[in-house]
């Protein structure tokens, strides 16, 4: 190691310098969304432009809550994310049942389940618009979160770390009389935090980021998501280039504080997916 | 091991089960052994991936052969059966043909572009454990999280014509402006950079995840055998690779058929059709003219090239397997 550490440093530094500016352009589009949500109306169209605003305001973002329907929007977000969380136990359920018992027909059906994983949405749209129309949930927040409630993703990713419980963890509750339901809940869900840590997160940000489902299933505004909003302000009539980059701050920020905590747990499920 | 398992759960299975029955009784122990706890266990999951993933197939493959549109959605009785007649006339839109000419030069400019470029980076992070080098790799992934509409709305905006920071950026180095998003050749790469930027987040993660996998011996006995750094990423790294470059290609080549979002929100396909994917059309076919048996043909078309390529690169991975072994 110290023999070799000054050669080390001598390939090092000059990576370090590509890759960090690589990561500013490659940040730098939200440094610009950040600064010009800030920016008064007129400072976001002078040539030059500006970087960053002289005078910073925040009527952008009261503008979405005040003259748009922002603040419905993000409640409608907040549920179709809660929502979603349903999905997380039905999936760890799935998953631990793939993982923990035998059962006939066990492996045709986990076949089946990492099947839909091909399935394309472009050919599950319109039969599911009209299945949910037909159950009368187009127009719902349910019916929005509905489609993607389960993901086989996350049911294998479930099953896989749920085969390293040991089985003699699970006998001892059993032999005690648990039932089954509550050795799942009290034992299995517990032990399975790292997991629902990583499922947690990116069932998050995949509930706050869909667009298409709302876009398809929400009809009138008052059950448009923020993804919906925030795509809807560039084909306002007359550009504003600080109201559309607020409405995207609005749906960024949260997202990038999210994963500024929980980072390590999303680069282990990509781990634990069994792709080393 | 798994048999006691079984016995371990057959006691408790019933009083999950049999709701009403008695749970003691001379039940043959043959009846126990087929818990259905783990059907109960499994049975939402199943039933929302069939409802969602599996029936709308055959719903599409039906709907495609039939005249569904607004009228049908709200009574039944318009909707008539009438054929290939969808398929017919798909295959005589000159609009379906340029958007499947747009998706295969999204696709061919795209995958290798993200697979090559996340690959690179991934090497690159992966030369020091240093505590810098982990947190730049946050700022790579950081496209990867954040929704394609906030990000489309911001590349909208730095590509604008007139007032956009590319722009100023050219006319610094005395370069003409450049019509991003509205020339129709030069849009098409526009959507494609967009959608470069944003996907390779996740595939850097996931080469990382390969990368790290690969004991540090292995290139401490090749720099000893005097292996240069390029010697040793194309005998050593490449190789061992292999399954995550496979499982990128493959996710990477079927999320760029079905590339959607991009296009949708910086263009929305425009101008005229230069930038409209498969999917777009299908969208557009589907909800914007409410055409859903149109929609539905065209959105089989998609799942058969799919369905194609997917088999052609797992019977590619097992062929490659077999050679292996």
């Amino acid at each position: 190691m110290t023999i070799s550490s000054r050669r080390d440093r001598r390939r090092t530094v000059p990576i370090g310098l590509a890759l960090t500016v690589g990561a500013v352009l490659t940040a730098f589009p939200f440094f610009w969304m950040l600064t010009t949500s800030f920016k008064p109306l007129d400072q976001s169209y002078t040539y030059p432009p500006k970087v960053v605003p002289t005078r910073w305001t925040l009527s952008s973002y009261i503008e979405l809550f005040t003259q748009l329907d922002f603040g419905r929007y993000l409640f409608n977000t907040v549920i179709v994310v809660l929502v979603s969380f349903v999905g997380l136990f039905l999936m760890a359920m799935a998953g631990y049942a793939f993982a923990k018992f035998r059962f006939r027909g066990k492996g045709p059906l986990f076949m089946l389940v990492l099947s839909t994983m091909m399935i394309p949405i472009q050919v599950t749209m319109i039969p599911t618009y009209l299945i949910l129309n037909s159950v009368k949930l187009t127009n719902t927040l349910v019916g929005i979160a509905l489609p993607t409630l389960v993901s086989a993703f996350n049911v294998f990713l479930f099953r896989q770390f749920m085969t390293t419980i040991p089985d003699e963890v699970l006998e001892a509750a059993r032999l005690d009389g648990a039932r089954e339901a509550r050795a799942f809940f009290s034992i299995v869900l517990p032990m399975s935090k790292p997991i629902l840590a990583v499922v947690g997160v990116l069932t998050f940000i995949s509930g706050w980021n869909s667009f298409l489902w709302p876009l398809i299933i929400a009809n009138d505004q008052n059950h448009y998501t923020l993804s919906v909003g925030v795509s809807l302000l560039n084909k306002q009539l007359a550009v504003n280039p600080p109201l559309e980059m607020a409405g995207a701050s609005m749906m960024v920020v949260p997202i990038v504080i999210v994963f500024m905590q929980l980072q390590k747990y999303i680069v282990r499920g990509v781990n634990m997916s069994g792709l080393k | 091991m798994s048999t006691s398992t079984i016995e371990a759960i057959a006691p408790s299975a019933p009083a999950v089960v049999t709701e009403g029955r008695p749970a003691e009784g001379p039940r043959p122990r043959r009846r126990r052994r087929v818990s259905l706890t783990p059907y109960l266990f499994i049975s939402p999951t199943l039933i929302c991936l069939v409802a969602f993933g599996v029936l709308p197939i055959a719903v599409a493959a039906v709907v495609s052969l039939t005249n569904m549109n607004i009228s049908g959605l709200g009574n039944l009785a318009n909707v008539h059966f009438i054929g290939l007649s969808n398929y017919r006339s798909l295959f005589s839109d000159p609009a379906f043909w340029e958007s499947l000419r747009n998706t295969g030069l999204y696709v061919v400019v795209g995958v290798p572009s993200i697979i090559v470029g996340s690959l690179t980076i991934a090497i690159a992070l992966n030369q020091s454990q240093s505590r810098f080098f982990r947190a730049l790799r946050a700022f790579y992934f950081l496209p990867a999280i954040t929704a394609i509409v906030a990000i489309s709305l911001i590349w909208g905006y730095l590509y604008n014509d007139q007032f956009g920071l590319l722009n100023y950026l050219l006319s610094l180095v005395h370069v003409p402006p450049v019509e991003w998003l509205t020339s129709s050749l030069v849009a098409k790469f526009s959507v494609a950079f967009v959608a470069i930027w944003r996907a390779s987040g996740l595939d850097i993660v996931i080469f990382l995840a390969g990368l790290q996998a690969i004991p540090a011996d292995y290139y401490e006995a090749a720099s000893i055998d005097g292996a240069g750094q390029l010697r040793q990423v194309f005998s050593i790294t490449l190789p061992l690779l292999r399954f995550a470059i496979f499982f990128v290609l493959v996710t990477t080549l079927i999320s760029w058929m079905q590339l959607f979002d991009e296009p949708y929100v910086l263009t929305a396909g425009g101008p005229v059709h230069a930038t409209t994917s498969i999917s777009l059309y299908i969208y557009q076919q589907g909800f914007s003219y409410n055409e859903f048996g149109f929609a539905s043909a065209a959105s089989m078309v998609l799942f058969a090239m799919i369905a194609v390529v997917t088999a052609v690169q797992l019977r590619a991975r097992k062929r490659g397997a077999s050679d292996n072994l």
